[in-house]
């Protein structure tokens, strides 16, 4: 095999520290890609990422239509901020969003947790954040195997062919 | 490229080790195609190759969210025959070409 020549990644270490429903996937599409790469996956939760791993917010997550430029209506006219901040407008969006993954066969964000963890992924929570936000761990989905201070995500991370992303 | 022999015969590779025409897949080229990644082939893994290879013949984009579902093995299942690549290894002895999908 000729990856063995040029190292190819050992652990993946990724950050998800936002609660929309773009930044939760770019995490759980890396995280899964990364186990399915046989590359060893910690994903560590924080601050409003908390929503994706807690069982009241993770199946109802939004995308902002307010203050996104890259936001656009269907046929592609830009998005107005001030439509967006119509009551029920976010919800019909991001229901939109929701259902075009489906149509992709993106899976739903509990079900991306059950497959990071079936191939080995690992599913951290910050206490920190956890303590800010009031969680314990019985409100958080069951594939998050701990809450974690920073002090032990660094030790989790060790190794020499280790990479921190942060999404 | 690269080429692989199974019961006598020559078969060509992609650079990354994918068969080139899926059509020439036989179950000795898949035993042989594993046995380079350290893995030997079982029953339950033709299963799958087979549920792959009707798949792609059918067109439809491959990913491991689908074969968990296809009922013959679930994901984790999945992980275990196929350590450290379900979906990359699993297609490569299959004799299909390298899934593009992302998820």
């Amino acid at each position: 095999m000729s990856t063995t020549d040029n190292k190819p990644l050992q652990k993946v270490c990724i950050i998800c520290a936002k609660g929309s429903i773009e930044d939760v996937y770019a995490t759980l599409v890396m995280a899964n890609g990364a186990v399915m790469e046989g590359i060893e996956t910690k994903v560590f939760f924080t601050f409003f990422g908390l929503d994706a791993i807690t069982k009241k917010q993770m199946m109802s997550l939004h995308t902002s239509t307010v203050g996104n430029p890259a936001m656009r209506m269907p046929g592609g006219l830009p998005f107005p901020t001030l439509l967006g901040v119509i009551p029920g407008v976010e919800a019909g969006v991001s229901a939109m969003m929701r259902s075009q993954m489906e149509a992709l066969d993106i899976p739903k964000v509990d079900e991306f947790l059950e497959m990071i963890t079936a191939g080995g992924g690992e599913i951290f929570a910050c206490k920190l954040a956890m303590d800010m936000f009031k969680l314990t761990k019985a409100d958080l989905h069951e594939e998050v195997k701990d809450v974690l201070t920073i002090g032990q995500f660094y030790e989790l991370a060790g190794g020499d062919r280790t990479q921190i992303i942060f999404t | 490229m690269k080429e692989i022999k199974a019961n006598g015969i020559s078969y060509s590779l992609t650079d990354e080790g994918y068969l080139n025409d899926a059509s020439q897949w036989t179950p000795e080229l898949a035993t042989e195609l594993a046995k380079e990644d350290g893995i030997e082939l079982t029953e339950e893994h033709f299963k799958v190759l087979e549920y792959l290879r009707k798949e792609h013949q059918s067109g439809a984009p491959l990913t491991i969210r689908k074969v968990g579902k296809s009922g013959i093995v679930d994901i984790k299942g999945l992980y275990v025959l196929f350590p450290g690549g379900p979906l990359k290894f699993s297609s490569k002895f299959a004799g299909i070409p390298k899934p593009t999908s992302c998820v």
